[in-house]
């Protein structure tokens, strides 16, 4: 029997994924649950495991190519059925028998699916001939598709670090041609994309740090030392961030054409830089942590991200960006939307600069805080005010400030 | 607690009501110095006396209105009807009175009044003591149906009905009356009318019963959970008004729904579930809704192998557990 290789499901709202390799070639014996491709969606790269044992008989999608979730991308002969799907052997018979229309009965229960079935089959976008149904008459019932997702799901989770990349072409005398791995084009896609459909507009606020700047300084060692992680000024700016979306909910939303849809939960992405590209891991429900809990989720997330050892689970469902820009030493920049969020706030290094404050020249530590927002849901006023309440709250922190 | 019996627990129930409601009445045939041909009533009228624990004639019909007189006049009457299946004569006055008096007078009279009646098979009773008589009334609006499955919910519920301040049906399993114990706590309770139990919890199907059918279904369940289908068991204890939310939640849960009732398959109560669950559940079905019920035939057999061929058992639900299982 031929078994159908179709496009998973890796992850909740994901709806397509990118062919990155074929890991087997056609022709090739797979054993079930053996990689046989790997797939990209996101930022995250996932094998796909063999759905059965046997031939890989037809590969349906070139690499590179970005189809639907539950499309047929191969097509695997089960072993021992390698006869029935070869080509015919020259002493076959011209006419085949027609195949008997079904009886009804055990048939038509099979071919039919519960509205469950039907219904979970659209939700994890999943072709019920892949799922060996139990049921009377082999009908898959919703015990089946559960269990069918559980398996996927395991399987999927079976995310890995990005591959080397295919063979670059020739290059020319003097050039040199780096290969464009499947992260960087997936940055790519995701940049252009966000870049040209939303309408970038940008500000940016000086906020004078120096009182958190010696709140760091009185509390960093204690804090090295209990917690076991830096205490760096990214979780402040998170936290100021976060509570600035609270009162400006309009940056937590997502523009969806005909409406703007709020989102409830405040999950917060944290551009991380690697030496090949960058990831954007997600920590969820910010709003529900203290600066300090704030500190150990960046940790653990930056460091996973390093390590290559970031879930899918980590890099969905951001409703607003922070990106610490000024540990590259820059003082302003104008970040790109991770679309489909409104805004991605950026926060610059931090300078002495002399400044005057009650009409007499002080050396006050400041730092810009930028940020980019579509200029579809919101505007430079809505845009100013959230600005001014992450001013407003960074400047507040000072060594009475509570990281717990 | 103590164990007791169902019918233990409902001669409990109307010796504590009329010893704490001085309106509160009964009568029927025989429930007086017969103590009632089920022992339901016994003691009552040595305790209460000839006013208030009455013996009537054999007319059905007159036992009901006489209630609702009293009802109408200030008792919290209940009547008993000896055997359900004695209680077509009374329709009348049930249906046609009792149910719509509130409605018909726009609040200005209403009807506190029990009807007990023992119902069911499975007992030799023959053609005229056998009858499940309940979808009459769950046909009527105004009227509440109640059929209790265990001597707690016996004594709760008929403690309900007669503090209810309109007319409720309580229908007693015969063959519950001694076979089904349980312990009943001490003190005063209800058991509210409306709310339906989750019997034994499952995973894999819903079986939904009223009565004597919930013990049969949880013996079934017990039996199916050996061959790894667990069953869930939803006991309604009030049929009328169902509790639609508590079924619902079960089959959105299990997706796989069986309805099992004692009375006759076509227009049962059980038919009533099973077009709720269609209506309301349907896109969480992974199977047909399947009714358990008896044969289409008009009466329980006297005959021991045909009154068994009526009669549904453990043994009949869990082959009907393994069809629904494997659908």
């Amino acid at each position: 029997m031929a078994v159908k290789v179709l496009m998973p499901q890796l992850g909740e709202s994901v709806t397509e994924g990118t062919i990155v390799r074929w890991i087997k070639k056609v022709g090739e014996r797979v054993e079930k649950y053996e990689p046989l491709l790997e797939v990209m969606t996101d930022k995250v790269n996932a094998e796909v495991p063999a759905p059965a044992t046997g031939v890989l008989r037809e590969i349906l999608v070139p690499e590179g190519e970005t189809v639907p979730v539950g499309r047929e991308l191969a097509v695997i002969a089960e072993v021992g059925a390698e006869a029935e799907t070869g080509p015919p052997s020259p002493a076959a018979p011209a006419a085949q028998p027609r195949p008997e229309p079904a009886a009804v009965g055990a048939d038509v229960v099979q071919q039919r699916s519960s509205p469950i079935v039907r219904r979970l089959a659209q939700e994890y976008g999943i072709d019920l001939s892949e799922i060996k149904g139990s049921g009377i008459g082999g009908r898959v019932t919703k015990e089946d598709v559960l269990r069918y997702v559980a398996e996927r799901q395991q399987a999927a989770a079976a995310v890995k670090e990005t591959p080397p990349a295919e063979a670059p072409p020739p290059a020319g005398p003097d050039e040199e041609v780096i290969p464009v791995s499947p992260m960087r084009r997936q940055i790519a896609q995701h940049m252009v994309h966000s870049y040209q459909t939303v309408p970038h507009a940008w500000l940016a606020v000086e906020a004078d740090v120096t009182r958190l700047v010696r709140l760091r300084e009185s509390a960093k060692d204690e804090f090295r030392r209990r917690e076991g992680v830096d205490l760096t000024y990214l979780p402040f700016v998170v936290k100021a961030a976060v509570e600035a979306l609270k009162e400006h909910p309009m940056l937590n939303a997502v523009w969806a054409e005909d409406k703007i849809i709020l989102k409830k939960r405040i999950n917060i992405g944290i551009a991380v830089a690697l030496e090949d590209g960058l990831v954007v891991p997600v920590i969820k429900d910010a709003d529900q942590k203290s600066i300090a809990g704030l500190a150990r989720a960046i940790a653990d997330l930056t460091d996973r991200a390093r390590a290559g050892r970031l879930t899918l689970e980590d890099v969905q469902g951001g409703t607003f960006t922070v990106n610490n820009t000024g540990a590259l030493g820059s003082v302003i920049s104008r970040p790109i939307i991770n679309e489909p969020q409104v805004g991605i706030l950026t926060s610059e290094a931090i300078v002495k600069r002399p400044v005057v404050v009650d009409d007499a020249i002080a050396i006050r530590s400041v730092m810009f805080l930028c940020l980019s927002f579509d200029h579809r849901v919101i505007d430079g006023l809505a845009a100013a005010r959230f600005l001014q309440a992450v001013k407003r709250r960074l400047e507040a922190y000072d060594e009475r400030t509570s990281i717990y | 607690m103590a164990v007791k019996t169902l019918i233990e627990a409902i001669r409990d129930a109307l010796a504590e009501e009329m010893r704490r409601d001085p309106t509160v009445i009964v009568l029927g045939e025989d429930v007086g110095y017969r103590g009632g041909v089920f022992r339901a009533t016994e003691g009552l009228i040595q305790e209460f006396g000839e006013e208030r624990v009455i013996d009537t004639p054999l007319a059905e019909s007159a036992i009901v209105g006489v209630a609702i007189g009293a009802a109408l006049n200030g008792f919290r009457p209940v009547a008993e009807i000896q055997f359900a299946d004695f209680i077509v004569p009374a329709i009348d006055q049930i249906a046609n009175e009792a149910a719509r008096m509130r409605y018909r007078s726009a609040g200005e009279w209403w009807c506190p009044l029990v009807i007990r009646a023992p119902f069911g098979g499975g007992v030799h009773g023959g053609l005229y003591h056998s009858q499940s008589v309940e979808a009459y009334f769950t046909h009527v609006p105004g009227l509440k149906v109640v059929v209790p499955s265990n001597p707690h919910d016996a004594k709760g519920l008929l403690k309900a009905a007669i503090r209810d301040d309109d007319p409720v049906l309580y229908f007693e399993h015969k063959k519950a009356y001694r076979l089904v114990k349980g312990e009943v706590p001490e003190g005063d309770y209800i058991v509210p009318i409306g709310p339906a139990r989750v019997a034994r919890p499952g995973r894999h199907l819903t079986v939904i019963t009223y009565g004597l059918m919930t013990t049969y279904a949880l013996e079934a369940a017990e039996r199916a959970a050996a061959e790894g289908i667990d069953v869930e068991v939803v006991d309604l204890r009030t049929l009328y008004p169902p509790d639609k939310a508590t079924i619902l939640e079960s089959v959105k849960k299990t997706s796989r729904a069986l309805v099992v009732y004692e009375d006759n398959l076509t227009g049962g109560f059980g038919a009533e579930i099973a077009a709720i669950i269609a209506e309301e559940a349907f896109p969480y079905l992974d199977a047909p809704v399947m009714r358990l019920a008896g044969p289409d035939v008009p009466a329980m057999p006297y005959a021991a192998p045909l009154e068994e061929a009526f009669m549904l058992s453990p043994e009949k639900i869990l082959t009907k557990i393994r069809e629904l299982a494997a659908y």
